[in-house]
């Protein structure tokens, strides 16, 4: 049974067991706009919660992507190497990393998906 | 009545400040503390006419000394400037122009741009190349900053010593502000740089760089055979620092397998000017397209089916991602990437070789003949030079041979140390003068 | 400016039978060639052009350029006036453009006068001690003067001052060059009349803090009044306070960086002293710093000897050390120097003062159409937050497009970041009061259009050599040489 969180910073992580999915939210990427490129880790890179793994790119924006928790990467979303607007189209579907979680129990720290509609409702106002 | 400059007429004046609301243009200040006026005039010459001006640097330029012949170079080199340059980018739509930050007017800025990056991307043999960068030196430095960033969390680059040491001491002082420890890889018996030390720095680990330079300051072409293997292996950038003008003859950074080239394309038909204003290259493999600083222009199309070109890639840069760009860069050498591209038009690939030519025999031959005189001898007997080389003699001998020369309308060279002469050849300089050259150094 | 798009590139004009060049005859012996292995291998291709189709070439693409010369750039925080042209002409001197910047003292003597006769001129402007005329533009300025910082701080062995403050408005260089020079970056947020909220920078400043990066006035055109108070604070903190010069014009004969406290600071010549922006560069960004900063300047210097000669000192302990090999953009400091020269030191106080009427007079009359988010008298530049009627959809990035299509270089837009629709317009002194008077109706008739015609204004522009370039694709499919756009077009 996965359950999703997501950051402050607009990460969501979609967590089955120990491993989960990150990727930016819906609301993140209509802020962003048209998205051209995704700068992602490698296989086998340790993040750490709180600091950036990678940065997300439209044409005139770009924001640094935060690791919602720590742990290490098992895959990055190779389809978005080519086809980067995929994060556009359907960000939930379309993940930027898969993670291995080091300490599941930062998952507490994060936003469940009530408390994040709320933080983007004050947000956009 | 205003100065030639301003247009206004105290009618003008009246009327703008009765629409502010103002009775004068004190009341448009009230916002600055009194505390904080300049309340005194500048110490500073009053309004000067034309024919005043040309006086006061008349006077002044004369206190300059011009030489018939110029033999000196360390990364800036006499070359003919094509008298198309100066008449077509005096042009007031290039010249006047700001950033083409607005591409449906400024196709003329943004093209021009384009075939600048196509051009320094065929000379260098990389594939991506930005807008330029300040000079050759700064350019250097951003490579190094490029390096680390790529590398994440390694933080040691390796410069090789026989770099020109005024590049050598502006990469240092980036180095130094930013965090890097820069370590210098010694200079064999050859005046090259030692690959042994580089192998053996390498295996220490925590390398992001290595820097080398293609001619190196003695004007040697060091034989880079294995270098860029060594560093991927290792996982370090091969940087290559280069004299643009002489790749279209000699093996190319992305030849030797380089990720980055940079250097100070002065040689490509730009004027001297004392030191600037000239233009930095940066060129690198497509893999590290998003690391490279400044501004690059791209093709596309516009909403008619129009090629266009636009500022892209933008992402990277200061005004959008503050702290976390690439470099601080803004401007690039806008008006200095125009002159390199019309002299490129106008040289072509023969045109460079042909001068490189020209350039490679006379200091080849100058080199001869003048340790025939016995007074010099190379600094390096078994190097391969360009068009530069490095001769030894006495302090007082060399002492003399300046003065000589100068006296007799020659710029010698650049003494780079108290028994060193470095000499430089460009095709600017025709036999008659390097034998009078000759001729002044046996009279020493 | 040609409505038409030019649109060749050089390589398609480009025939291997042709040349543009004659160069001098090889009198030399032919001597060996270089070693294979150190010889290029692939021909590098470039262009072959004869002459007359390469100055055909480049003149038609000049047309498609927009430039101070050809009208009215009201471009904020660029500061784009008239270039003049004596200016052009001094600098074509042919003993400056032969000098190489490695020849002895003693034959340079006259280039080392005028260079440190600038230094002297613009420490005068800025009430500074001393100027480093080497940095290349502003941003290397701004680099400089932050390594000037960390450097005097070091020789105190104050090593643990690693932040540097930035207001919210400030531009992107700040932040980028404090990261650069190795400090990490603190932002203040600034009141809701656009100044830095004293309070907030008062929380922020410790021991861990280098320097404050100030623009005064600010990206909003308004002055920093309260600079006294915040060079207080500042100085107490134990901090150095850095003066942005790109906003120095309107303060020309009036208020000087030196005398509000400021310890460090960059003038941006191509804005201010008038030298041509040239499409991007070259710039020049000499630092000042206040008495007591002098030794920490880069080298190399110019120094004037007790016999009034003058000579380039090429190291030093005390230094930053060097950020350029050479002496910096010196053609283009001959420019400035000609420049204040022309304006003597009368001209420099009018320019200031009409640039600062000439922006007041656009914000008055047009801030019944506009947003006008800050009240008040601006100072060279002030910033609209879009138009004031909203409804129909109308941003500022149509109203920019609309401008090109009467003839005007848009402003400034989405900048500073403290609005959603920023549109930051800086007229310069250089502009008659006809000329601001049409663009003043030409905004009105945007401002109209918007509510009668909005899709006329969303669709511009129409008049243009091209319409809307998609920098979308651009940045999807990187498209940056030659080379990628023949092999595009093979793919087609």
């Amino acid at each position: 049974m996965s359950k999703l969180y997501y950051s402050p910073s607009h990460e969501y992580i979609l967590v089955d067991g120990n491993i989960g999915y990150v990727g930016i939210s819906d609301f993140a990427q209509k802020q962003l706009g048209n998205v051209v490129y995704v700068d992602m880790p490698e296989q086998g890179d340790d993040i750490e919660k709180g600091e950036d793994f990678g940065a997300i790119e439209s044409v005139k924006a770009a924001s640094d992507l935060i690791a919602p928790v720590s742990g290490t990467v098992l895959e990055f979303n190779e389809e978005l190497l080519d086809n980067p607007k995929l994060v556009n189209e359907d960000p939930m579907k379309n993940w930027i990393i898969k993670v291995e979680l080091s300490d599941p129990s930062q998952l507490d720290e994060l936003l469940d998906e009530n408390e994040y509609k709320k933080l983007c409702e004050s947000e956009s106002h | 009545m205003s100065h030639r400059y301003f247009p206004h007429t105290p009618d003008d004046v009246e009327a703008m400040l009765l629409a502010c609301g103002v009775n004068n243009i004190d009341d448009l200040y009230v916002d600055v503390p009194d505390s904080l006026k300049f309340k005194k005039e500048y110490n500073l010459p009053s309004e000067m006419s034309e024919t005043e001006i040309d006086r006061y640097f008349r006077n002044i330029l004369k206190k300059n000394r011009r030489f018939e012949t110029v033999l000196a170079g360390a990364g800036y080199y006499s070359h003919r400037t094509p008298s198309v340059i100066p008449y077509l980018t005096s042009r007031s739509e290039f010249l006047t122009a700001y950033t083409p930050y607005q591409p449906e007017i400024s196709q003329g800025t943004l093209q021009y741009i384009f075939e600048f990056q196509s051009m320094m991307t065929q000379l260098t043999g990389l594939e991506i190349s930005n807008a330029s960068m300040y000079d050759g030196a700064t350019a250097t430095a951003e490579a190094m900053i490029m390096a680390v960033s790529n590398a994440r969390k390694k933080n040691r680059v390796l410069i090789s010593s026989v770099m020109n040491p005024t590049v050598l001491k502006v990469v240092q002082t980036y180095a130094h502000y930013h965090g890097i420890t820069l370590e210098f890889l010694k200079t064999d018996q050859n005046g090259s740089t030692s690959k042994e030390e580089l192998e053996s720095e390498l295996t220490k680990g925590d390398v992001a760089g290595v820097i080398v330079s293609t001619p190196n300051f003695y004007g040697i072409l060091e034989d880079f055979s294995g270098w860029a293997d060594i560093c991927h292996q290792n996982k370090a950038l091969l940087i290559m620092n280069c004299i643009p003008s002489t790749l279209v003859s000699i093996k190319s950074p992305g030849e030797w397998g380089a990720d980055i080239a940079v250097g100070d394309a002065q040689s490509l038909g730009l004027p001297l000017s004392f030191g600037g204003p000239y233009l930095g290259l940066i060129c690198c493999t497509k893999a590290l397209m998003r690391k490279i600083p400044g501004r690059i222009v791209g093709a596309t199309v516009d909403n008619k089916g129009r090629r266009s070109f636009v500022l892209t890639l933008q992402a990277r840069e200061q005004h959008i991602r503050r702290e976390k760009a690439t470099s601080n860069i803004c401007s690039n050498q806008g008006l200095m990437a125009l002159c390199v591209t019309i002299y490129l038009s106008l040289m072509g690939k023969d045109g460079l070789e042909e001068s490189n030519k020209i350039s490679y025999d006379g200091a080849h031959w100058l080199a001869k003949e003048l340790c025939a005189t016995g007074k010099l001898k190379m600094t390096f007997q078994s190097s391969v030079f360009f068009n530069e080389f490095c001769v030894t003699a006495h302090e007082e001998v060399l002492n003399k041979i300046t003065a000589l020369a100068m006296e007799n309308d020659i710029l010698p060279g650049v003494r780079i140390d108290k028994d060193k002469l470095l000499i430089a050849v460009t095709e600017t300089t025709d036999k008659k003068q390097l034998e009078k050259f000759i001729k002044i150094v046996q009279t020493a | 400016m040609n409505k038409e798009i030019y649109g060749n590139l050089i390589f398609e004009l480009s025939n291997q039978n042709r040349k543009g060049y004659k160069l001098p005859k090889n009198d030399f012996p032919d001597e060996d060639v270089i070693p294979e292995k150190l010889r290029r291998e692939k021909e590098p291709q470039l262009p072959q052009v004869d002459e007359p189709t390469v100055v055909r070439h480049y003149t038609n693409m000049s047309t498609n350029n927009f430039g101070v010369d050809t009208g009215f750039y009201p471009l904020g925080s660029c500061t784009m006036k008239y270039n003049p042209k004596i200016n052009e002409q001094i600098a074509s001197d042919d003993s400056i453009l032969s000098a190489h910047p490695y020849q002895p003292d003693s034959t340079v003597q006259g280039n080392l006068e005028l260079y440190f006769n600038l230094q002297r001129f613009l420490s005068e402007i800025g009430g500074m001690a001393e100027f480093t005329l080497n940095p290349y533009a502003g941003a290397h300025g701004e680099l400089t003067g932050l390594m000037i910082i960390k450097a005097y701080h070091e020789s105190n062995g104050d090593t643990k001052r690693n932040k540097v403050v930035v207001p919210d408005s400030a531009h992107g260089t700040n932040p980028a060059s404090a990261a650069v020079a190795g400090f990490d970056v603190v932002e203040v947020k600034s009141l809701p009349d656009g100044t830095i909220d004293v309070e907030s920078l008062k929380a922020v400043l410790d021991d861990s803090v280098a320097a404050v990066m100030m623009t005064n006035p600010n990206t909003l055109g308004i002055f920093e009044k309260n600079i006294p108070q915040i060079s207080e604070i500042v100085h107490e903190s134990g901090a150095l306070l850095y003066y942005d010069g790109a906003n120095l014009n309107p303060l020309l004969g009036v208020a000087r960086p030196g005398d509000m406290g400021f310890d460090v600071m960059h003038i941006n010549l191509h804005k201010t002293f008038s030298t041509p922006h040239g499409g991007g560069g070259p710039g020049s960004g000499p630092v000042g710093v206040r008495k007591g900063l002098e030794k920490f300047l880069p080298y190399p210097k110019v120094v004037r000897k007790t016999d009034g000669s003058f000579s380039i000192m090429t190291d030093d302990k005390e230094s930053m050390g060097s950020i350029s090999p050479t002496l910096g953009n010196f053609d283009v400091q001959v420019k400035a120097l000609t420049y204040i020269l022309s304006l003597g030191k009368e001209g420099l106080k009018e320019a200031g003062s009409l640039a600062t009427l000439n922006a007041n007079y656009i914000k008055e009359k047009l801030k019944e159409y506009y947003l006008l988010p800050i009240e008040g008298v601006c100072k060279h530049e002030f910033v609209f937050d879009g138009l004031k009627d909203k409804s129909t959809g109308v941003t500022t990035l149509n109203i920019a497009k609309r401008l090109l299509d009467m003839g005007y270089h848009a402003p400034t837009i989405y900048f500073p970041l403290l609005f959603h629709e920023s549109l930051m317009i800086e007229p310069t002194e250089t502009e008659s009061k006809e000329t601001i008077d049409q663009f003043i109706e030409a905004m009105k008739k945007i401002a109209k259009e918007a509510t009668e015609n909005p899709e006329i204004v969303k669709s511009a522009p129409h008049h243009t050599p091209v319409t809307r370039p998609d920098d979308t694709e651009a940045a999807l499919h990187p498209v940056v040489t030659w080379n990628d756009l023949k092999q595009q077009n093979n793919n087609v």
